[in-house]
């Protein structure tokens, strides 16, 4: 199994041989803050260009086509015309909440996104509390999209801002409400540990019909998180223009962009690391010669394949059902959802109690 | 060395903090307040993990910045316009929040500067306290263990909800 902690050890003890512990951890931060960027810019472009395809295919058209073989680098020739754009401010806004707006948003979404183990070895931030703070970390986000709303002066926007805060909100419990009972069958928050205990069998399989339960809430419950599929109505285009970021152009606007792509991937690699075991490959218990292969595929390749697995269902979601009213959406959550959870952790407790996963 | 960088991070938090809470009340624009707020407790949060205490960092950050900043946002936007600003205020009202703020921070430091506090044990790398141990020590029932004011705390919750609901329910 490639442990990428090798690399890293390796860099610390080259670092350490040329400059003092305190300037070399400064310089690994550094360093692990443009890969994080790196990482983010290039997720976000194929993200972006995935989910053209999709849409195109799941609407029976091409998609993009023209810019390179199979049109695969229309989306970077997108970002540099963002990039290149004027950044317009509305007059008689708040510039200062204007400004800071999309970089709320983008914090929330860094931060969520430094949380996210790609390897064995390659956790950044792996706290004791990890999916706590992941949770905490996301909420950051909502205050951007008000801000954004209040800021830009406009009453599409506040509305937007207002539905979408009303959403999230709401949704935030059933998220967080899945991954508590997802809690009590783990035993831990840590991020690593989490995926260490999965190499006897994922939890969706551990935990059989709560942890599916669990599974199916958080899918749905992310989805409206990340404002998108079915919960998309904070931006509705055809009742309000762009909903929050609609007076945002330039690349104050891709920072919008790029983080509601970028939620998605970490709503769907969350769901990979908790329920479809992260890098952990496919481990069944007793067939050993079985594991011994799986283990020669690397640890990346396993989470970003199930990390895209998850995208694509949500994917499939967004271009399949059409768009809810507000008060559907409301009633979803504090009607069905949230009493189908709290319900849900009491069967998962019992469940561990007794004894009765695997 | 490392005892010297934390104390740079340390002071960079304390200034951050500090700037805006001044920020924070004089400010005349309610959202910008309520905003420079939000920066004040992500500071606080970040002190806590500069402590290594990770889950108070985390609490911090989700009852105060998920919650609390939310809630005062959502408020604000639901109740006033958008040309609002505070009025100036008088002189003598200022000038008695000053003789106030002039007095705590007095106080503060007093308090500060007499406490007597027990000297670092020679460990001075912060250490992650165990989610595990938080957990155990809120329910359990011995000397030193939190069962009777986390269960009153989350009664008096639900009366809050019960409340709420009351008050607010159609007739």
């Amino acid at each position: 199994m490639f442990d990428f902690s090798i690399i890293t050890n390796w860099l610390h003890q080259s670092l350490l041989s040329v400059m003092p512990e305190v300037w070399a951890v400064v310089l690994e931060c550094v360093i692990v803050g443009v890969c994080i960027i790196l990482m983010y810019a290039t997720l976000a472009i194929i993200l972006i260009y995935g989910e053209r395809k999709i849409c195109a295919f799941f609407q029976c058209r091409l998609g993009p086509n023209r810019v390179g073989k199979w049109g695969c680098i229309q989306v970077v020739a997108d970002v540099f015309k963002m990039l290149t754009k004027e950044i317009i401010t509305p007059n008689q806004v708040d510039k200062f909440l204007y400004k800071l707006a999309p970089y709320m948003v983008i914090l929330a979404s860094f931060l969520t996104f430094a949380c996210l183990p790609f390897n064995k070895g390659a956790e950044i931030l792996d706290f004791n509390v990890g999916i706590f703070f992941l949770l905490a970390v996301s909420g950051i986000g909502v205050i951007g999209i008000l801000l954004a709303g209040w800021g830009s002066n406009n009453k599409f926007s506040l509305i937007g801002a207002m539905r979408s805060g009303a959403q999230i909100i709401s949704y935030e419990l059933s998220v967080g409400l899945s991954m508590l009972t997802m809690v009590v069958l783990m035993g831990t928050m840590q991020f690593s540990q989490i995926v260490e205990e999965q190499a006897d069998g994922w939890f969706l399989f551990k935990g059989h019909i709560p942890a599916l339960i669990a599974f199916i809430i958080y899918l749905i419950a992310g989805n409206a998180e990340c404002n998108r599929g079915p919960f998309d109505l904070p931006e509705a285009e055809s009742e309000l223009t762009a909903g929050y970021h609609t007076e945002y152009s330039g690349m104050n606007f891709g920072f919008f962009y790029l983080a509601e792509y970028l939620n998605l991937f970490i709503v769907s690699s969350v769901a990979a690391t908790v329920f479809l075991g992260g890098w952990m490959p496919l481990h069944i218990v007793g067939l050993d010669g079985f594991n011994a292969v799986m283990d020669y595929i690397p640890g990346f390749i396993w989470f970003f394949g199930k990390a895209f697995f998850v995208v694509f269902l949500l994917m499939w979601i967004k271009w399949t059902f059409p768009r809810l009213r507000i008060d559907q959406i409301l009633t979803l959550e504090w009607k069905y959802l949230l009493p189908i959870s709290l319900v849900n952790l009491v069967l998962m407790v019992l469940i561990v109690v007794t004894g009765f996963h695997f | 060395m490392g005892a010297t960088f934390e104390t740079i991070v340390f002071g960079v938090l304390a200034m951050f903090i500090i700037v805006m809470s001044v920020l924070t009340v004089t400010t005349g624009r309610i959202v910008r307040s309520a905003t420079y707020l939000l920066f004040v407790l992500l500071g606080t949060a970040g002190l806590y993990f500069l402590l290594g205490y990770t889950f108070l960092g985390s609490v911090q950050i989700m009852v105060y910045a998920g919650g609390v900043v939310v809630l005062y946002v959502f408020s604000i936007l639901l109740t006033s316009g958008a040309g609002d600003k505070a009025q100036k205020a008088r002189r003598s009202r200022l000038f008695a929040g000053l003789v106030t703020s002039v007095a705590g921070a007095a106080l503060v430091l007093f308090i500060t500067m007499t406490h007597h506090f027990v000297p670092a044990t020679g460990n001075e790398i912060p250490v992650e306290t165990g989610i595990n141990n938080i957990g155990r020590m809120m329910i359990g029932s011995g000397k030193y263990e939190y069962i009777l004011p986390f269960e009153a705390v989350s009664i008096f919750l639900l009366a809050c909800i019960v409340g709420a609901l009351l008050i607010a329910r159609k007739r």
